[in-house]
């Protein structure tokens, strides 16, 4: 059984999602979608546990032996980020009751939470396996479902982003699949750890090269890092809130993960080193951190400012990665992990006001604050953790991406981690003004603050906002390690 | 819908065949080239090209929507659950050897039952596809 736990973690879901599609109307597909999200953080935290006291799980599919078979492979790095994707999971689905009722049309809920399982198997699919073509096919039913999951946002617009995320999806997915091809050609293998071991050997032949950076371009399309994130604000704006909540702080973070993989464990360390590749991810780094912050600023739509911002973040880890040291990616790891805790507590807090307004601009919020006191708290501590105030979250990941600058006398990086910092604090002050400062709309005196089942899964997003702010064993901790497994060690 | 005889009597003709040709793709696939995708979509072409002579209502009327939605899901469980029985048999997932008594007869049969899942699940989703597509505009 405990061999097969890494296995069942992407299993339970994938058998749960065809039974949830044909399960009548009502909240049954829901409490079925619970237990297994539930089931998958149990497992995701066992196999952590296992992997920290054990070392590397190896599970051979079909009993064929890698490099042959399809072999999943975990160590800390993906032990780490299967427990994000689970938990996240696991909080979101509480408060998807009644925002799901309220948002989709009754006869598509047992399919919406189809879906939504179909969309966990392959985030978690993709952190389980070792075989990088295995990595395609589950990036794909990741991507074909949230293309559907926010095609159903309730404004027309939805549709309109949902086919754009298709369109520049499949492009990336393309790339990555052309990158993956042109490697295979040259080494004849598509295992990971085989990959490793070959491509040393023909690392100097151009369809290589080219491999490379097809497949760095298609991971940079899913991970929307500047200038490549066009698709990201406009899907996290139209779709239903619950699954902004389960994007915003799962799926880029899965595809940062398969960036790290592929260029720490799978490439030779010379392709990040040499090709200036380090310099690229640094440059579009600060060029996120800076004008995803100012777009931000003049937002209009709460949760497109939240967007933005959520691309000003992968410029943080961008260059955590650009680093390419291991304070460097321990800070990517640790912002991972915290800003799936930030962009979780705020989208749900966002999800809470629209629940009872139904909308979102700025000028429908005036004043809500007092009203819904639960739900502004919940907006203002995210936002300081977003902001990087000490005793949250979000300071720690920038305090470690800071020491790694410094490390490598980076005085430039250092400048626009401190300034993002402040552009968090006007957009940020922006919302709080909004939500409290400014007298109440006609329409916003009747409303009242949100049902316990919404605030409570935000609360428990916040509580963890300002625990692992406080207690950084486990994130620091696994994150140091992680980036110990990955090979990367201090120039 | 104007009756048209010739495409009436030919595709009357022509249907049986393409079903028989997809069986033989679906259960010919774990020796030859085929196999469940290819047959999938062959038997779903079979029932298109009726719906297309005879019109849509009369295709619903041999399989209805909810039907597919059914068999939909079934196709991928039953894929998923032969994974899940050699689990059960204290093999690894999707490990067909411990399904027969040889080691061979068990591969065989293991990738007989997931290319039928295969097959299901194609052929239904290709028909709720033209469904929706067709139905466009219908109340």
């Amino acid at each position: 059984m405990e061999n097969n736990i890494s296995l069942l973690l992407v299993a339970v879901p994938l058998i749960a999602a065809p039974v949830v599609a044909v399960l009548p109307r009502g909240r049954l597909p829901w409490a079925v979608t619970l237990v297994v999200t539930f089931l998958c953080a149990l497992f995701a935290s066992m196999q952590l546990y296992g992997v920290l006291s054990g070392g590397l799980i190896s599970y051979e599919l079909g009993g064929w032996a890698p490099p042959w078979g399809i072999e999943y492979r975990i160590d800390a790095v993906n032990a780490f980020v299967a427990l994000i994707v689970a938990g996240i999971a696991a909080v979101t689905l509480p408060y998807a009751l009644l925002s799901v009722e309220q948002e989709i049309p009754e006869e598509q809920i047992p399919l919406f939470y189809s879906a939504m399982l179909l969309c966990l198997t392959g985030l978690l699919g993709i952190t389980q396996t070792g075989d990088i073509f295995n990595v395609f096919v589950f990036l794909e039913i990741s991507s074909l479902s949230s293309y559907a999951l926010i095609s159903l946002g309730r404004k027309r617009q939805a549709l309109t982003s949902a086919y754009q995320y298709l369109i520049m999806g499949t492009v990336g997915a393309t790339f990555f699949l052309i990158g993956v091809g042109l490697i295979y050609s040259q080494t004849g293998t598509l295992n990971m750890q085989d990959l490793a071991v070959r491509l040393p050997e023909v690392a100097h032949f151009k369809t290589v090269n080219t491999g490379f950076a097809f497949i760095m371009i298609g991971i940079a399309l899913k991970l929307a890092l500047f200038p490549l994130h066009l698709w990201l604000p406009n899907a996290y704006t139209y779709a239903p809130s619950v699954v902004t909540v389960f994007l915003a702080a799962t799926a880029t973070k899965v595809a940062l993960y398969v960036m790290l993989r592929v260029l720490f464990t799978i490439f030779p360390d010379s392709f990040l080193l040499a090709a200036h590749a380090r310099e690229l991810f640094i440059v579009a780094g600060i060029a996120s951190i800076i004008i995803a912050s100012v777009y931000a600023i003049y937002q209009e739509d709460v949760k497109r400012l939240l967007a933005y911002s959520s691309v000003a973040q992968i410029g943080y880890m961008a260059m955590g990665i650009g680093f390419a040291s291991a304070t460097g990616v321990t800070a990517a790891l640790i912002h991972l992990f915290n800003h799936s805790l930030m962009k979780g507590a705020l989208f749900m807090a966002v999800g809470a006001i629209i629940y009872r307004i139904g909308a979102c601009r700025m000028r429908d919020i005036h004043g809500l604050g007092r009203a819904m006191p639960w739900t502004f708290g919940a907006i203002v501590i995210g936002g300081l953790s977003l902001i990087g105030v000490p005793g949250t979250a979000g300071f720690i990941s920038k305090w470690y991406l800071v020491a790694a600058a410094l490390e490598q006398e980076a005085w430039i990086s250092v400048a626009v981690i401190l300034f993002g910092s402040l552009l968090a604090v006007v957009y940020v002050g922006k919302l709080i003004e909004a939500l409290y400062f400014k007298p109440v709309t006609e329409s916003g005196k009747s409303v009242t603050e949100a049902p316990l089942m919404l605030l409570a899964p935000t609360w428990v997003l916040v509580f963890a906002n300002i625990y692992f702010g406080l207690d950084t064993e486990l994130t620091v901790g696994v994150a140091e390690k992680a980036a110990a497994i990955l090979g990367v060690v201090n120039p | 819908m104007k009756p048209n005889l010739i495409l009436h009597v030919v595709s009357k003709f022509l249907i049986p065949l393409i079903i028989v040709f997809a069986l033989y793709v679906q259960f010919h696939g774990d020796f030859g080239p085929g196999g469940g995708f290819q047959a999938g979509v062959i038997f779903s072409a079979a029932i298109i090209l009726y719906a297309l002579v005879f019109g849509l209502d009369a295709a619903e009327k041999i399989i209805p929507s909810h039907v597919l939605r059914i068999l939909a899901s079934f196709g991928l469980l039953l894929y998923a659950g032969v994974g899940v029985v050699t689990l059960l048999l204290g093999a690894n997932y999707l490990d067909y050897s411990v399904l027969g008594s040889t080691q061979i007869a068990g591969q065989h049969l293991g990738i007989l039952l997931v290319e039928l899942g295969v097959g299901i699940t194609v052929a239904a989703v290709m028909l709720i596809l033209y469904f929706a597509f067709a139905g466009r505009g219908r109340t």
